[in-house]
């Protein structure tokens, strides 16, 4: 039971806050916070980007944490810098990039690749600095724009820190197979997007 | 609630029932499509689907690394396979190839057969080309290729999967009879594909 002095600071206290109110600007229009979030939702929802973000991550955590946390740091920074590139050139859309980047990545998965660490870091400098160019190509004006370009890059931190992390900590040869799987599914999505991209008529 | 009206409630959800227009919901029409075709073609031929599956018999009776060795490099070879078909490369005796699939993983797996690794997985991934081949001059245009693609490989994947899961009952005595059986099943069945295919 709360003791009368208590509960009287207890009113006043409320009182207080009730006659002191401000707007709790809690919608994305008046934040300003719109454009990170389509930014974001770009990234989840395009899965030319997504996947071959997966199949690095997976990768990386396949080679152990130290390639995993390079790969954390590195390929955000270069997939901001190849943004910044593509907000400023607004280029076109390769197919061709990401299919390559499909059947390389997933194929390196498969392959349970040991790379060394320098490598690593390469991959994800590419990878960064291609997707992240396409990727502000098509968040350029009238898009989302520089804060979208943002939102994207927080996407791919995430999604990097999720997947790696996941996987470091496998040891037995059953769940590193399932990874293996998934980087060949990811390689054979690539080589048909290549036969798509240059069979007769397309 | 009274009966009348409940009785009006059911009408007007009748209505709204009838009347239902699309959603349309989805802000790039055709793009799930897109997922779902390519999810089910690999399981709309019983030839594929027997093959896919047996697969992953032979693989789970052969046991590691086989196991998994197979299904990591099957959906690659499919893929090159189906690549070369959207290229539009001809490739001569697809259907046959794909019936003796089925015949030659139904052999391998009622016999128990135990060929070199090597041997195995180049059985297998020839066999795969033809599949491959045969699905890549039957993908309909006007799919999103990535989705098309992803739920295609998806497909393939879990076929493979169900393979080797139904595999497993291999460690008891009456599991291997039973896989044998299965074989001995896929093989006839490719006999039947054969036929089709050359008549």
């Amino acid at each position: 039971m709360m003791r009368p002095p208590r509960r009287l600071a207890a009113v006043i206290g409320g009182l207080a806050l009730a006659s002191c109110p401000s707007s709790a600007e809690a919608h994305l229009v008046t934040t300003g916070l719109g454009p990170l979030y389509d930014g974001l939702l770009h990234f989840a929802l395009t899965p030319e980007d997504l996947v071959p973000v997966l199949a690095l991550a997976l990768l990386a955590g396949l080679r152990g944490v130290t390639q995993g946390r390079r790969a954390l740091f590195v390929l955000p920074a270069a997939w901001l810098l190849g943004g910044v590139i593509g907000l400023t050139v607004h280029g076109g859309v390769s197919p061709g990039w990401t299919a390559l980047s499909f059947v390389l990545l997933g194929g390196l998965v498969a392959s349970d690749a040991r790379l060394p660490l320098g490598a690593t870091t390469l991959l994800a400098a590419l990878l960064g600095l291609g997707h992240g160019y396409l990727n502000g190509s098509a968040l350029a004006q009238p898009g989302p724009g520089a804060v979208g370009l943002l939102g994207s890059v927080a996407a791919v931190f995430t999604l990097v820190a999720l997947a790696a992390s996941f996987v470091v900590p496998l040891r037995t040869v059953w769940a590193r197979v399932v990874v293996r799987v998934a980087g060949s599914w990811i390689a054979a999505i690539g080589l048909l997007l290549i036969g798509w991209a240059i069979r007769p008529g397309a | 609630m009274r009966r009348g009206s409940a009785g009006a409630w059911a009408l007007a959800l009748l209505a709204v029932l009838v009347w239902a227009p699309p959603v349309r919901a989805h802000v790039q029409q055709g793009q799930a499509a897109g997922f779902f075709t390519g999810l089910g073609h690999p399981v709309s031929g019983l030839d594929h689907v027997l093959a896919m599956i047996a697969v992953g018999l032979w693989g789970a009776q052969l046991g590691a690394p086989a196991i998994w060795l197979l299904p990591v490099t099957f959906p690659m070879v499919m893929a090159l396979g189906g690549m070369v078909g959207l290229l539009g490369v001809p490739l001569p005796g697809v259907e046959v190839g794909i019936a003796a699939s089925a015949i030659l993983l139904g052999l391998a797996v009622m016999s128990a057969l135990r060929p070199p690794l090597a041997a195995a997985v180049v059985v297998v991934g020839l066999f795969g080309i033809f599949h491959g081949h045969a699905h890549g001059t039957e993908l309909p245009a006007g799919q999103s290729a990535l989705l098309y693609s992803t739920g295609f490989v998806m497909a393939t994947g879990c076929l493979h999967a169900v393979g080797i899961g139904v595999g497993l009952i291999h460690r008891w005595p009456w599991g291997q009879a039973l896989l044998r059986a299965a074989g001995a099943l896929v093989a006839l069945a490719g006999v039947f594909f054969m036929w089709r295919a050359i008549a």
